[in-house]
């Protein structure tokens, strides 16, 4: 049975009627088919139910409100009980929350970091005392803070000045340890710069990872973070942008492979007339638990986001959970924002917790919504590919794929796109089995 | 010749309220080539009749029967009716999102004719229709019906009509909501396509409008899930003229 948490149950469309604008989802949220909504049931809404354990959820309190800090001390020993981690399994983080103190680290080996070459872009490894570290990032939580207090150097990636990076910059980070470690990447996106940037994690490895984006005046910075780890690697990672005035920064994530992921993609506004789209891709099979958390933090006035992640989910225990926080402040005039997380769950056994949150502070904005849902196939697609003669199976595919690709199609890597096209039809194959 | 028989149709959907039957037995005969169009008020059953034709499985077929040249239709599945030579052009096509047309073109002509088409001539052939058909050639590297017009939506439908070339189409309300230009661009495709390839059809309108550029052979008025009255061109002159009122008062007298 599919659970799903939704911020807005009232919205469900139990009947399923009406022509959507786009299937599944209305304007401003999710219109479950029956069959979801009736599962949804089972589930409890973010904002103001109590939660299933009779506890009052504490998503009502401000994002803002939130801990950031470098140090360790600052955030308790996990309970598991603290909102930002009551979905993530910690016993299998082995070890990455640091469960025994302060005082412990990460001492296992970093997982290798290979940067191909790219004319106009310096690559440098640097000791952890480099002051440009941490100037786009701050730990806010205490996998992010082990990580932070742990890392003996860094990799910095610095795009130059007015420079168009004629190649995407590839860094390949594999894994060949099971001991925790941590991990600290920095990318410099100078003003007026423009790169692709794609880091794909492969091997096995327990890892917290901080990767911070420094997106300077006017840069536009291109980044795909793929996690095709093999089936038993542990990974947090804690992807920080600041992007600055009149700068654009693009995130992919697209997670299929490991135990545990969790992806915390956070974007900052230094400035005006800034944008950031924020996407993302989850394929979770049998026991996989896929998480990623969002935040955007519009501070500056005229800025835009746009988030849209989408997940699969398919075999016994599968499992994924999608938080995205978008919080307009009151410095923030003129913000256009919008999130959206949809899933498809392929078989039963899944489970998918999808909670939107929306915090807005000032009224002076030009647009501001969000949507959820979490529908197995949905139906009317079905109907009409198969009333074009194209068998139920086949069918099936073409929507799935179709599902996955609107990610895909957005990361602008040809061969980046082609191979991953290539894995999701590897996934779906499993998905026949 | 080709025979699409529906004989005695009856068809409910599941309420709220338990099942509520919306065709109350319905009998028509369309040969290849022939243009039936079926006029009714809203909420007369005509766009039940088209859906169960094509097996959408909201509707329950309860009694009566629909043969292809003597074949069980209702026996079988969606894609298997449209492999047999069945079209039905939706009332409200869905959009797919990330399945572009080229993909979506390609793969059902290929289910359909059971082998892919000649790479050369198809492209060529879905060119040229979409020419025809007055549709931006970027549509074929968009997303199926995606951020389509209510009229693009329906251009396209009757795009899949001339490229899939069935034996029957049913067209279910391809004129509303489309403009004087659409809808003469859109029954000029009708038209093609049931002078090229033979095709019968079943046209399901709620106005005539249609009627002056697709010339019925027969019209059937469709009044509380029956065909009230069958007849030639003229019927519809005179629906045109006095509205359905007559009938849906001999209706709820009866």
């Amino acid at each position: 049975m599919a659970q799903t948490v939704n911020t807005a149950p009232e919205e469900i469309d139990a009947d399923g009627a009406g022509v959507p604008v786009i299937p599944g989802m209305g304007e401003e949220g999710e219109k479950l088919s029956g069959e979801v909504a009736a599962a949804s049931a089972g589930g409890h809404a973010q904002h103001s139910l109590p939660s299933a354990d009779g506890k009052q959820a504490t998503a009502g309190s401000s994002r803002a409100d939130r801990q950031s800090s470098y140090e360790l001390a600052d955030f308790g020993v996990l309970t598991g009980r603290e909102e930002d981690w009551r979905f993530t399994p910690l016993d299998r983080l082995a070890g990455l929350h640091l469960p025994d103190g302060d005082s412990a680290r990460l001492t296992g080996t970093a997982p290798a970091v290979e940067v191909g070459a790219v004319d106009g872009v310096t690559v440098e490894t640097v000791s952890r005392d480099d002051a440009r570290l941490g100037a786009a990032l701050t730990p806010d939580d205490r996998v992010s803070a082990a990580a932070w207090a742990s890392f003996a150097e860094a990799t910095v990636v610095t795009v130059g000045a007015g420079v168009e990076a004629g190649t995407p910059v590839r860094i390949e980070v594999t894994g060949t340890g099971t001991e925790p470690t941590a991990q600290h990447l920095l990318v410099v996106a100078e003003p007026n710069s423009r790169a692709d940037v794609v880091i794909t994690h492969r091997g096995t490895a327990v890892v917290s990872q901080n990767v911070e984006f420094d997106v300077r005046e006017g840069a536009g910075l291109n980044v795909t973070s793929i996690q095709a780890w093999d089936g038993t690697a542990v990974h947090a990672s804690a992807q920080q942008a600041k992007v600055a005035k009149d700068a654009t920064f693009k995130h992919v994530t697209v997670s299929y492979g490991g135990s545990v992921v969790r992806l915390t993609p956070t974007s900052r506004f230094a400035g005006p007339g800034a944008e950031a789209q924020m996407y993302g891709l989850y394929f979770a099979d049998a026991g996989q638990h896929l998480e990623q958390r969002l935040f955007v933090d519009h501070s500056a006035p005229n800025c835009t986001s746009n988030v849209l992640y989408k997940g699969a989910l398919q075999g016994k225990d599968a499992r994924a959970v999608w938080i995205g926080d978008v919080l307009i402040r009151k410095t923030a005039e003129g913000t256009d924002s919008y999130e959206k997380n949809q899933n498809l769950v392929l078989t039963d056994g899944t489970r998918v917790d999808s909670v939107p949150n929306l915090e807005i502070e000032t009224g002076l904005i030009e647009g501001a919504g969000h949507a959820s849902s979490t529908a197995q196939f949905d139906d009317e697609q079905l109907f009409y590919l198969m009333a074009r003669g194209i068998p139920e199976q086949e069918a099936r595919e073409l929507v799935l794929r179709g599902f996955l690709n609107e990610i895909i199609q957005k990361i602008g890597i040809d061969d980046v796109e082609e191979a991953l096209t290539a894995q999701m039809e590897a996934e779906l194959q499993v998905a026949h089995r | 010749m080709s025979t699409l028989e529906i004989k005695d149709l009856h068809v409910s959907i599941e309420t709220e309220n338990g099942p509520k039957e919306i065709l109350k037995g319905v009998s028509l005969t369309i040969n290849t080539g022939e243009t039936h169009a079926i006029m009714g008020p809203n909420g007369s059953g005509k766009s039940t009749l088209a859906s169960t034709i094509a097996g959408h499985p909201r509707y329950e077929v309860t009694s009566g029967s629909i043969t292809l040249d003597g074949e069980d239709v209702l026996e079988m599945s969606v894609d298997e009716r449209a492999r047999a030579g069945l079209f039905l052009a939706m009332q409200y096509p869905v959009e797919i999102p990330g399945v572009t047309m080229t993909n979506f073109l390609r793969t059902a002509k290929t289910a359909i004719d059971g082998e892919a088409p000649s790479l050369r001539h198809w492209s060529k052939d879905v060119k040229a229709a979409m020419e025809a058909l007055k549709i931006d050639p970027a549509f074929a590297s968009r997303n199926v019906n995606e951020g389509f017009s209510g009229g693009e939506k329906k251009r396209v439908e009757i795009l899949q009509l001339e490229l899939f070339k069935p034996k029957f189409a049913v067209l279910d309300e391809t004129d509303s909501g489309l403009d004087v230009d659409a809808l003469r661009v859109v029954s000029e495709g009708v038209n093609r396509a049931q002078s090229t390839n033979a095709m019968g059809t079943l046209l399901i309108t709620h106005y005539t409008r249609i009627l002056q550029y697709i010339t019925p052979d027969f019209v059937h008025v469709f009044v509380d899930g029956k065909v009230a009255e069958s007849g030639g061109a003229e019927l519809a002159d005179r629906l045109e003229a006095e509205g359905y009122e007559r009938y849906e008062t001999a209706a709820a007298g009866a």
